[in-house]
């Protein structure tokens, strides 16, 4: 499954059914205010709290052109309270949207594992929103080095 | 004078586990005693179990001089913490005489006549006779256990491609290692020594990189004199990042500290009374992770070198940093009673080659191992009139003299040597030997590259390497030191943050400060990148000490430090 123009690779999502999409084309996007904006746009203005989403990603990125990342939100996932999506951005690149993932009560537990390309140190941020519109925030600075002088 | 046989000795820590954080001074206790092999390895030994830890000994068979550093700055929280105490103030801290063995072990000042009054310390052959000797007092209740960074650093493991001290370290019999350097061999020969080991090689955080699923063996509980102690492995988290990736190409690591959480609670449920993590993060990143994850009683600290004769207790845990290079051999004897930790004796034992009697079986193997290659490793190439050593958190005079054969050699306007902390010491007016020479390079990517690279490219990898040390977080440190630099000065706030610490870059040919815009010609080696070219960086060095023949070393200023 391959994630058209971001370079981000989806592994998989235990037993979710989720769907990727499309970020938005163009250059318009760029940086921390950009990023914020995008963030604003999810959670239709409201300002997320922490907890409940985990983002899990390397302190140090091995390879800034495949970094792993997952994420993972506590929910019952049931009719009535489940995770609607979540929102991945990468806050230093060009473009920072890197994906938006889509569950349902079907999708039995809302966990997801990527790869994302990084051009450099950054943020990257994940959103999750709930069923009944609350939203929550984890992030996480990926450091993207030129190596080599450890030992 | 002060006889080789009559040292000061060095005393126990002993203390409840729920103690304050230090143990008891090193050297108190046993102050006026007369140094001699059995006032080293004596130990009124503590409760029913003993861990034995030796690290980093960077393929070091023989007795050698290592010259602690004398600059080993911390950052945030952890600034004026051990390790991070150098010189008086760590002989102040843990009370420790000036001009004594413990001093000459631990620290760096006076070095050169402490070296000459004292000796060469480590040699394997010693390090097994501490380790019989305490397989004979705690019979099967004990476990041995290797750090890593075991083997590569001579000219013989590299020859061998780690086959001397594999061998070398199954006669000793650990239980469990973890690693670093030994990735260094690539994938195949790593699994073709991993799969020959009679031990674990155990690794938590190394994954298979395609499908994140675990490539080693996480865990090993053993079952000691009634006692279940888990072993968990932990190796370097960034070696795909500080050396070669495309030599591990299938292998993913990180710190993965939710992995270790999930083992100890595995370790727990198994009925495992005592946790231990073998680690090979580095101390101030074990001492995060000490924080962070409940439930270890020790962890086995490797990877920066630190030699601290007594434990950091953080959180309930009891973190141990045993040396490099063969120097020390430690002993924790826990005392566990109703699946918990009681209380602990703890002893830095330092390996005094001249105190300690060689096991003979051993030197005899050392010496097979040895064998085809003594005449090259005795070749003389030159002398030195300067003490040389590697450590410190700038640079090392070992350093400046690859750095200067790398500018004459290669005729390059700068040259770069990069911050590991191994290679061991020569004294003034030793011989340098092709053995002394591999010691401060032996590796498996040694190519000295000659390339031309941008002023801003040069302030990049300052920069790069400057977070690497001085990331106020930890996890987000690699554990060596600063890349040393030859033809260039700079100055450095390790407080700054990530690339505003380094400025007044200044080329010295010309005294001009190095501009941004500008491309320069530099040399280096050890560069992570595959297909890099130019001749093995011992050759370069060998070239340079035949054109001088004494080396004679002026003091270091290139770096200035704002603090």
């Amino acid at each position: 499954m391959k994630l058209t123009r971001r370079d981000a690779l989806a592994l998989g999502a235990g037993a979710a059914v989720f769907a990727v999409a499309g970020g938005r084309a163009g250059s318009a996007w760029a940086g921390l205010e950009d990023t914020e904006k995008a963030v604003m746009e999810f959670t239709g203005g409201a300002t997320p709290a922490s907890g409940r989403i985990t983002l899990d990603a390397p302190e140090i990125a091995e390879n800034g052109n495949t970094v792993p990342i997952s994420v993972s939100v506590e929910s019952p996932m049931t009719d009535d309270d489940y995770v609607a999506s979540v929102l991945i951005l990468a806050e230093g690149n060009p473009n920072p949207d890197v994906a938006t993932l889509h569950f349902t009560p079907m999708s039995g537990a809302a966990e997801a594992t990527t790869r994302m390309r990084l051009a450099k140190t950054q943020n990257v941020i994940a959103v999750a929103k709930m069923s009944d519109g609350s939203v929550f925030m984890d992030k996480k600075e990926v450091k993207v080095t030129i190596g080599g002088c450890g030992g | 004078m002060i006889s080789r046989r009559e040292f000061l000795m060095a005393a126990v820590a002993t203390g409840a586990i729920m103690g304050p954080g230090t143990a008891g001074r090193w050297t108190r206790a046993f102050a006026q005693q007369r140094l001699s092999e059995d006032a080293l390895l004596e130990m009124q030994p503590v409760g029913n179990v003993t861990l034995v830890h030796i690290t980093d000994i960077h393929a070091q068979l023989k007795p050698v001089y290592f010259r602690e550093p004398s600059i080993n700055l911390g950052v945030g929280e952890v600034a004026g913490l051990p390790p991070h105490v150098t010189g008086k103030d760590f002989l102040t801290l843990y009370d420790i005489e000036p001009g004594s063995p413990e001093a000459y072990a631990l620290t760096s000042d006076d070095f050169t006549a402490l070296a000459r009054t004292y000796g060469r310390m480590g040699g394997m052959d010693r390090v097994a006779t501490i380790i019989k000797r305490i397989r004979a007092e705690r019979g099967d209740n004990m476990l041995l256990l290797d750090g890593g960074d075991t083997w590569q650093g001579s000219y013989t493991a590299n020859k061998t491609l780690g086959a001397d001290m594999v061998e070398v370290m199954n006669a000793l019999r650990p239980d469990a290692m973890t690693g670093h350097w030994e990735f260094t061999y690539g994938t195949d020969r790593v699994n073709e020594l991993v799969e020959s080991l009679p031990f674990a090689f155990l690794g938590s955080n190394i994954y298979d990189a395609e499908w994140e699923e675990p490539a080693f063996e996480a865990m090993k509980t053993f079952e000691r004199g009634g006692v279940k102690i888990a072993v968990i492995g932990q190796a370097f988290p960034y070696t795909p990042i500080a050396n070669p990736r495309w030599m591990i190409p299938g292998w993913s690591f990180g710190i993965r500290e939710e992995d270790i959480a999930t083992h100890v609670e595995e370790a727990r449920a198994g009925g495992a009374d005592v946790v231990v993590l073998l680690s090979h993060n580095g101390f101030d990143v074990d001492r995060k992770l000490a924080s962070r994850v409940d439930g270890i009683d020790v962890i086995l600290t490797a990877h920066t070198h630190d030699a601290l004769p007594e434990p950091v207790i953080v959180n309930d845990t009891l973190l141990i940093a045993s040396g490099s290079n063969g120097k020390f051999v430690s002993r924790v004897d826990l005392d566990v009673r109703d699946g918990a930790v009681q209380g602990f004796g703890y002893r830095l034992i330092p390996v005094f080659s001249d105190v300690i009697t060689p096991d003979a079986e051993m030197a005899a193997l050392i010496d097979k191992v040895r064998a085809p290659y003594e005449a090259e490793l005795a070749r003389e190439l030159a002398t030195t009139d300067t003490l040389l050593f590697r450590r410190g958190n700038f640079n090392g005079t070992f350093d400046d003299l690859i750095c200067q054969a790398l500018l004459e050699e290669r005729e390059a306007d700068i040259a770069l040597s990069p911050g590991f902390r191994w290679g061991t010491s020569l004294l003034p007016g030793d011989a340098i030997t092709v053995e002394d020479l591999h010691n401060a390079c032996a590796m498996t990517y040694p190519a000295a590259y000659r390339s031309t690279m941008s002023g801003q490219m040069l302030k990049d990898i300052l920069e790069d390497v400057g977070d690497n040390l001085f990331n106020p977080d930890p996890y987000y440190q690699q554990g060596g030191d600063m890349v040393r630099v030859g033809g260039m000065g700079y100055a450095i706030d390790p407080n700054a943050s990530m690339g505003s610490r380094i400025s007044d870059m200044t080329l010295f040919k010309t005294g001009e400060a190095i501009e941004p815009g500008r491309d320069y010609t530099v040399s280096g080696w050890a560069s992570v990148n595959e297909d890099t070219e130019g001749p093995a960086i011992w050759d370069v060095v060998e070239a340079w000490l035949a054109k001088n023949p004494v080396v004679t070393l002026e003091e270091n200023r290139s770096v200035r430090v704002n603090a």
